[in-house]
Order: C-alpha cells, then sequence, then structure tokens
C-alpha cells in the first residue's frame, strides 16, 4: 500500500510538487498522468527516498519514507525514469550487485532465473549491459526493480523507447504483477494508462487535477450528449432542421467533405438522447446520414481539459 | 556496504582505472627507489616514501574522480540511495575499495625492502612504520578526493579539483610560512590587539550580510563569511599564530615524520580524523543533495 499525504516539494520558489494526496491499495495498479514535467517523477523520488519532500508525508505499506527510510525502501522497487544501470557489467554482475545491495534473502539463482525470465532476458544475461538496445536496458532496469520481490513497485515510464511489441509484452507482465504487488506507474501516454491501470490520478503543474477509476473520469467529465453526425443535403436546411430540433442546444459545423456532405456537431440537453429523432427527421427530409457517433470523451480529451484548464463544453472531436 | 565495496573494486578493473594507478604507482614508485635507494647503494628507504608523496598528490585523484561523480552522471545513485542502504554505508563502502586498490599499490614498497635485504639488512621496524604512515596519508587522500568527487557530476572537474586541494594540503606549511601574518596589525598599527580584531570582525561581518543579501541570501555567503571571520580574526588578535596553525594541518609536516622512522600517535590519530572529517564532508554533501 501507498499513501501519500500532502506532499509539497518545492526548489527554491517553483512548486514541482504542489501539495498532493493519493492513494493505491495493495494488488492496485494506479496511473500517474500528466505531460512532461508535470512533478511525476519528482513525486516518485520522494516516494523512494531518493529526494526528500518540502513538506508532508509518504507512507509505503503503513511507514513513513523519512523516519524510517531502510527498512520502507527495502519494501519498494523503483524503476527511474532513466533505468540505473552501470554500464560496464554484465546483466549477471548487475543484478546479483542489486542482490546484494537490496540484502535480499531469496535464493539468488533461481530468484534472478525467475525474474530474467519474467522481463525475458535470460538470452543476454551474460552480455554487457552498455551493448543493449534502449529495450533491453529498459527490460534490465524493471528486472533491477523486481530483484527482492517488493511489495511495491515505482515505474516511471517503463515502457519509454521500446517498440510496440516490446511495449504490449512490458504492459502485459505489469498487469500481471499488479495482482499481487502495488504499483505505480508513470507515463503521459493515455493508452498505456487506460490499458493498464486501475485506478489513475490526473497530475498537471504539480497539482492533482484528477484522482479516480477511469470509468468515473470519463463520466464525469462526458454526461452532457454529443454527436457528430455526418450528413449528405443542403447545409442551410441540414441546419436549420437540426436547430429545430427538441432538446438540442447548439449546432456547429465541423468537417466539409464536399459541398453537400458535411459534418455537424449537435449537443443537446444533458440527459436527452436525439438520435432516433435525428435519424427519422433526417429520413423524413431526404437528408442522408453516413456517419454518426457519440462524442463521448475519451481519455486523450479529458486529459487535455483537465490540464490545460478549459472548460468542457464543446463537442470532443477534434 | 559489501555489496557497493564489492562492486566498486571490480569496477576499478572492469574500467582502465585500476590498471593505470597502480601501473603509474608502481613505475614511479620503482623509479623513486632505484634512484634513491638503488644508486646511493643505502639501505634508506625515506627518500622514495617522500616522493611518493608527491606521486600521491597526482595518483589519488585519478584513483577517486569517479567514485561518486559518475554515479550521479549516469544516474547510477538513485539505484544506490533507493536502496535499503545508508549513506555512510555507501560512502564507507567506495572509501574501502579505494583503499583497497591504493593498499596493492603501497604493497610494492615491501618489494623494494626485500630487494635492499638481499644487499644488507633493512631496518624493518622504520619500513613498517614508512608503509603504515603511507596507508594513513592515502586514507586522508582518498577521503579528500571523494568528497571532490561528490561536489560534482563531472570526472574531469573531480580530479582537477582533488589535485588543487591534495597540493594545497601538501603545501599548507610552506603557505603558512610566506603570509605576512602581521599584515592587519601593519594596516592599524596604532590599536590594541583588542580593537584590532574588533575593527576587522566588524568589516567581515559588514562585507558578509553584504554579500548575503547582493547574492540573494545564499548560505554560502554566510559560512565564507563565519570562516573569513575566524581567520581574520586571528590575524588580528594574534598573528603569530597563523604559521603555526598552517603547520599543524600541513600534510607534508605530520607524513615526513613518519619516512624519518619517527612513529607519533598524534601524526596517524591527525590523518584518522582528517580522513573521518571529509568522509563526513561527502555524506553530508549526498545528503544535501537530496534535500535541495
Amino acid at each position: 500500500m501507498i499513501e501519500v499525504q500532502n506532499l509539497s516539494k518545492h526548489y527554491g520558489d517553483k512548486k514541482a510538487v504542489d501539495n498532493i494526496s493519493f492513494k493505491a491499495e495493495d494488488g492496485e495498479i494506479l496511473g500517474f498522468l500528466g505531460p512532461n514535467g508535470a512533478g511525476k517523477s519528482t513525486t516518485m523520488n520522494i516516494l523512494t527516498g531518493y529526494i526528500s519532500s518540502t513538506s508532508g508525508k509518504a507512507l509505503i505499506d503503513g511507514i513513513d519514507i523519512l523516519e524510517e527510510p531502510l527498512k520502507a525502501k527495502s519494501k519498494i522497487g523503483y524503476l527511474p525514469e532513466l533505468p540505473p544501470l552501470y554500464l560496464d557489467m554484465t546483466v549477471k554482475e548487475y543484478l546479483n550487485f542489486i542482490y546484494d545491495l537490496k540484502k535480499c534473502k531469496l535464493p539468488r539463482n533461481t530468484h534472478l532465473k525467475d525474474i530474467c525470465s519474467l522481463v525475458k532476458i535470460e538470452h543476454v544475461y551474460n552480455r554487457i549491459i552498455k551493448n543493449l538496445s534502449k529495450g533491453y536496458k529498459q527490460r534490465v532496469g524493471l528486472a533491477q526493480a523486481l530483484v527482492g520481490n517488493p511489495n511495491v513497485l515505482i515505474l516511471d515510464e517503463p515502457t519509454v523507447g521500446l517498440d510496440p511489441k516490446q511495449i504490449i509484452e512490458i504492459r502485459t507482465l505489469i498487469k500481471k504483477l499488479g495482482r499481487n504487488h502495488t504499483v505505480i506507474l508513470s507515463s503521459h501516454i493515455l493508452s498505456e494508462v487506460q490499458a493498464v491501470c486501475d485506478k489513475i490520478v490526473v497530475i498537471n503543474e504539480g497539482k492533482i487535477v484528477a484522482d479516480d477509476t477511469e470509468d468515473n473520469l470519463s463520466q464525469r467529465l462526458s454526461s452532457d450528449h454529443r454527436i457528430t453526425v455526418r450528413i449528405e443535403g443542403e447545409q442551410r436546411k441540414v441546419t436549420e432542421f437540426l436547430e429545430g430540433m427538441k432538446n438540442v442546444v447548439k449546432v456547429d459545423i465541423g468537417a466539409r467533405h464536399s459541398d453537400d456532405v458535411i459534418e455537424y456537431r449537435v449537443e443537446a440537453k444533458e440527459g436527452a438522447d436525439i438520435r432516433r429523432e435525428l435519424f427519422i427527421g433526417c429520413a423524413e427530409r431526404g437528408y442522408i446520414i453516413l456517419e454518426m457517433k457519440s462524442s463521448e470523451l475519451t481519455l486523450e480529451d479529458i486529459f487535455l481539459r483537465l490540464t490545460m484548464g478549459e472548460a468542457i463544453t464543446d463537442g470532443g472531436e477534434d | 556496504m559489501g555489496a557497493i565495496f564489492r562492486r566498486e573494486t571490480l569496477s576499478y578493473f572492469t574500467s582502465p582505472i585500476g590498471y593505470i594507478f597502480l601501473a603509474a604507482f608502481y613505475a614511479f614508485s620503482a623509479f623513486s627507489f632505484t634512484s634513491n635507494s638503488l644508486r646511493y647503494g643505502t639501505t634508506k628507504m625515506d627518500g622514495m616514501f617522500q616522493q611518493i608523496m608527491i606521486i600521491l598528490i597526482v595518483l589519488i585523484p585519478i584513483l577517486t574522480m569517479r567514485t561518486l561523480s559518475e554515479e550521479k552522471k549516469n544516474r547510477t545513485d538513485q539505484c544506490l540511495l533507493t536502496a535499503p542502504v545508508s549513506l555512510g554505508g555507501i560512502v564507507a563502502g567506495k572509501f574501502l575499495a579505494a583503499l583497497l586498490i591504493y593498499a596493492l599499490g603501497v604493497a610494492i614498497t615491501l618489494v623494494y625492502a626485500v630487494v635492499i635485504s638481499a644487499f644488507a639488512a633493512p631496518d624493518w621496524s622504520v619500513i613498517t612504520g614508512n608503509i603504515v604512515g603511507l596507508m594513513l596519508l592515502g586514507a586522508a587522500f582518498i577521503a579528500v578526493g571523494m568528497f571532490c568527487s561528490s561536489l560534482t557530476e563531472n570526472q574531469v572537474v573531480s580530479a582537477v579539483l582533488s589535485f588543487i586541494a591534495l597540493i594545497a594540503l601538501y603545501m599548507l606549511s610552506t603557505i603558512g610560512d610566506v603570509i605576512p601574518s602581521d599584515f592587519i596589525e601593519q594596516l592599524l598599527p596604532d590599536l590594541g590587539a583588542v580593537w584590532r580584531t574588533i575593527i576587522t570582525e566588524v568589516v567581515v561581518i559588514a562585507v558578509t550580510l553584504l554579500c548575503f543579501f547582493l547574492l540573494g541570501r545564499k548560505a554560502g555567503a554566510i559560512i565564507i563569511g563565519f570562516v573569513a571571520m575566524l581567520v581574520l580574526g586571528l590575524f588580528a588578535a594574534k598573528g603569530e599564530l597563523v604559521p603555526v596553525i598552517f603547520e599543524k594541518l600541513s600534510f607534508w609536516e605530520r607524513y615526513v615524520g613518519f619516512t624519518y622512522g619517527l612513529f607519533d600517535l598524534s601524526n596517524a590519530l591527525f590523518f584518522i580524523s582528517a580522513s573521518v572529517v571529509f568522509l563526513f564532508l561527502t555524506v553530508r554533501v549526498l545528503e544535501k543533495r537530496r534535500w535541495a
């Protein structure tokens, strides 16, 4: 379990992290989402005891990282933004060093072997880390975090620099790990967080913008009904019809595909479903609906809206 | 600590540093041994042991330059500092590893002693004392080098810093001799020692406060001001003590006794405390970086 209470970190006048609180339960994968420079890495560095906080508390399984650093650190596996690899060592030497460094009690050879097969680095086990590709370095970094089987895994952008196949592999692995570890994962890739995490915390400029599960987030933000519809028909007449419909609040003209094929963004009153009326109305008047979709917000939209502080009024299509 | 010690020791030999250090140490000490002892057909080895100190001023920075700076640069310090190891353990592990490589270098002097014993019986007790002295001196030098390494991310800067620091420590007594210890007395000739001190301190405090506000309240201004207060205050109050203090702090003066076969406990303690102080400062630098 990880608990963060009113954590702040100031660099001079700059507030890198500003009074944030969140909690990740056992067996939960928490996604830490934010643009570059939002304070994700700083928060993770505080959680792992690499840097100190200006104020506030970080508890790992109930142990304060500042008060009992050694005890708390022994429960954490940390993969920093840049994997902390000694480039002149072989993977084997490196993992053995980490094993000793963490004062690991598990049977050495089987434990390291298990980790290597988990992150698929067995065949580079005897190679010098310097000569490995970025993807393999990242995996060795992940392996390093897993040594000692810590309860808590803190992974700072674990899929950066990997190819699509590796990204899927690592995500699957993290999901698997999430079953019996507490995982905090940071990312600025929304689909990644969407795919992997049980819970999302969105952070921007050091502040938490949203803290909820993903579904609740999108529910909260897309309660008003918006439809994007592509209709073939004379623009003036179609617009008139749309605006004249019951419950319709606003009609915007979107992309223009040809003179008569135009995308309209229709916003209805909250809770009203206008799709059926729209279909029938158009059919009666001879307007052909080529495409109709509800513009429910994706996490991308939510994210952009939240971090840019923009009001959520217009349609979600860009 | 054990894990760090083992890794550091190995890393001296997976990189060229360990080999360069040992090769240079062996080569220069052998030259020194040949030119001082063998050429003059003497069993005395003090000349060689004295020259080794000069060699160390160049070689120790090479040994210590990467200890902490490289960790910072490669971000591997994140791995050490987030592992269940104390800062003291990290610094001690690295210190002991460097000390071990250094001891491998110093061990060569035993070979020289054996070479001498082929011609005449050397004074083993003096040689033992020499080696102990050399180890103590090296330990202090390594601690200074590690401190310099903790200050920067750049190996070259680290090496240059420790090089300058070691030269300064070596020359401290000479510096003390040439500093005009009565310059404040000459500046304010008609005053008694008390007034001289008060005026000096007031000026120093004023300048410090000025710097403090001009530089935007840097803690460094206060520290430098405090040191200046102590030093200049000493000059003003008891100028004749200054060269004495410099001499007491001079690594050369402390070390040279060992080469004459004098084992002075205070000198041994001096080097041990110097090592402890600089290792402690190193830990503080690492600690402070986390709180910055």
